[in-house]
């Protein structure tokens, strides 16, 4: 062993460089941060199905045509979708064949060869421009106007309940990532706790050697920060990579179109170990204070 | 001497004291008192033991002067300073000017021998150029020489308590507080760590020794001021200088 040469002597950090508490530490926030992330994506995706959905619904009616006496189905349908394509905010107006509108009925009856015996209505379906839609009043007098005895829907009877159901999986997502987030940083705050009293010794003894509160929470903070900026880092990666893989599965609109996860929604995890990293320093230093004051 | 007389004699001299206790009282939360009504003053450079039996508040004299404690009641004086109105942000640098070897060293386990002494300097924002030779040097006056990069769970009791001591001095401090600096050793060790208080008081550090030795306090012939049930008697007469 070469001797001891104060001349090259460099100072060692006040705190221990590696502590079995900082691995076990970083890892529940790894873990913690990690479903933080998940539910983050998850809330992002099911808003933005909630919000596919009702933009769709939104967008589109149904006119059932009843043809007057002397008139066939099919012309009477022709003339209704050609007067509702002249309405100011419709943007494409169509019958649809006597095939798929049977077929939209063919579910709800017993036998399907009674549909031969039925008046099955002709239906248009109307594409309504997103930004200035035709109303129902409009459109009613256009068909009118036309000598048409047809009745339009716009979807609005349970348009409202679907909103209210896209509203409500939208919130409840929010609430599951709040909820999570706060955990996330309630545990976050403790394990800071925990790691700090275990290392009351060395504050008790900067204190007493004219440590300032201020350099003492310091010390603290950097080394807390740190451990939870990683492991905020290491469960934001796994989040993103499991985000990632929901998008590669599901081709073109993730999963499934009930919960579309976008490209751009995996960069929210990058605000994850900045979070974790502001808690953790803000515990430190409350801690650190808190502990000092109980010294004196 | 009563501990009136003790005050006023403090009071009188030309010098203002390092230290001035008035009827100072101190409990723990709603626990009874500890210490009772204490009074005296410290002129620079005294030498003083601080003799009475476990539990007599000892430790909560020191603690007082160290400022790791507050009074319940009474004034403090450190300095030049009433630490009443002292604000809680000049109270570290009061802290800079004592070194204090406590009874269970409180030494960091974690940091070298050489690091462990270094740690006033550093909180002092000294620049490590400026104090390694001092360092080497005064680990070398307490024998440490060789042990320089031990870590303190590897040092036996009599090394671990001249390295505490070593800590305690090395920024200069205008007061020393030990706490049973003698507890732990044998009388040989005792003595020689005896000797290295008073070296150090020679240089014009006052020196508050708290012991249970009260062969150490006979043979020292430095003044006492002793606790009883945290009641402060004056057994000797304090002098200026050992």
């Amino acid at each position: 062993m070469t001797p001891f040469d104060p001349a090259r002597w460099r100072p060692a950090p006040f705190l221990p460089r590696s502590d079995v508490r900082d691995g076990a530490l970083t890892f529940v926030i790894a873990v913690l941060c990690f479903l933080a992330c998940l539910t983050a994506l998850g809330a992002v995706a099911s808003d933005r199905a909630a919000r596919g959905w009702t933009a769709q619904l939104a967008g589109s009616a149904t006119v059932v045509v009843h043809p007057r006496p002397g008139e066939t189905p099919d012309s009477a349908a022709a003339r209704a979708a050609e007067a509702l394509s002249s309405v100011a905010g419709v943007t494409e107006a169509a019958a649809l064949e006597k095939e798929k509108a049977e077929a939209l009925i063919a579910p709800w009856l017993d036998d399907p060869r009674v549909l031969a015996d039925l008046p099955v209505p002709r239906l248009v379906t109307v594409e309504l421009d997103r930004r200035a839609p035709a109303s129902t009043e409009a459109m009613t007098a256009a068909l009118k106007a036309q000598g048409l005895d047809a009745t339009v829907d716009d979807h609005s009877s349970w348009m409202k309940e679907i909103k209210a159901a896209a509203g409500l999986t939208r919130w409840a997502a929010f609430g599951v990532f709040l909820l999570i987030a706060m955990a996330t940083a309630a545990a976050i705050a403790f394990a800071t706790r925990a790691g700090l009293a275990a290392r009351r010794d060395i504050v008790e003894v900067l204190h007493l050697s004219g440590a300032t509160d201020g350099f003492i929470a310091r010390m603290f903070q950097v080394r807390f920060a740190r451990m939870a900026a990683l492991g905020g880092l290491a469960g934001a990666a796994g989040a993103a990579a499991f985000g990632a893989t929901l998008r590669l599965i599901g081709g073109g609109e993730g999963l499934t179109p009930v919960l579309p996860v976008a490209w751009s929604d995996l960069s929210l995890t990058l605000a994850c170990p900045i979070a974790a990293a502001g808690v953790a320093a803000l515990a430190a230093r409350r801690t650190a204070v808190a502990l000092i004051g109980e010294l004196t | 001497m009563s501990r009136n007389a003790e005050t006023q004699g403090a009071s009188d001299t030309a010098e203002e004291p390092i230290l001035r206790f008035d009827q100072v009282s101190m409990r723990y939360g709603r626990q009874p008192e500890v210490l009772t009504d204490v009074s005296f003053a410290l002129r620079p450079g005294s030498f003083h033991f601080v003799t009475g039996a476990s539990g007599a508040g000892k430790s909560s004299l020191l603690k007082l002067i160290y400022l790791a404690a507050k009074p319940s009641s009474g004034l403090i004086h450190l300095f030049g300073e009433d630490l009443s109105r002292t604000p809680a942000a000049r109270l570290p640098l009061l802290r800079r000017r004592i070194g204090v070897v406590f009874q269970d060293f409180r030494l960091l386990d974690h940091l070298s021998a050489f690091d462990n002494v270094a740690v006033p300097l550093r909180i002092a924002s000294q620049r490590p150029s400026d104090y390694r030779a001092d360092v080497a040097e005064l680990l070398g006056w307490v024998g440490l020489k060789a042990k320089m990069q031990a870590l303190p769970p590897t040092l036996a009791g009599g090394e671990k308590q001249r390295l505490a001591i070593a800590r305690a001095v090395v920024a200069r401090p205008d007061l020393l507080l030990a706490d049973e600096p003698t507890g732990n050793v044998d009388h040989q060790m005792a003595l020689r760590i005896y000797r290295l208080f008073v070296e150090l008081n020679r240089l014009g550090t006052t020196v508050v020794i708290a012991t249970h030795d009260q062969d150490l306090v006979a043979r020292s012939g430095q003044p006492v001021m002793h606790l009883e049930g945290g009641r402060l008697s004056f057994p000797s007469a304090p002098r200026s200088r050992p």
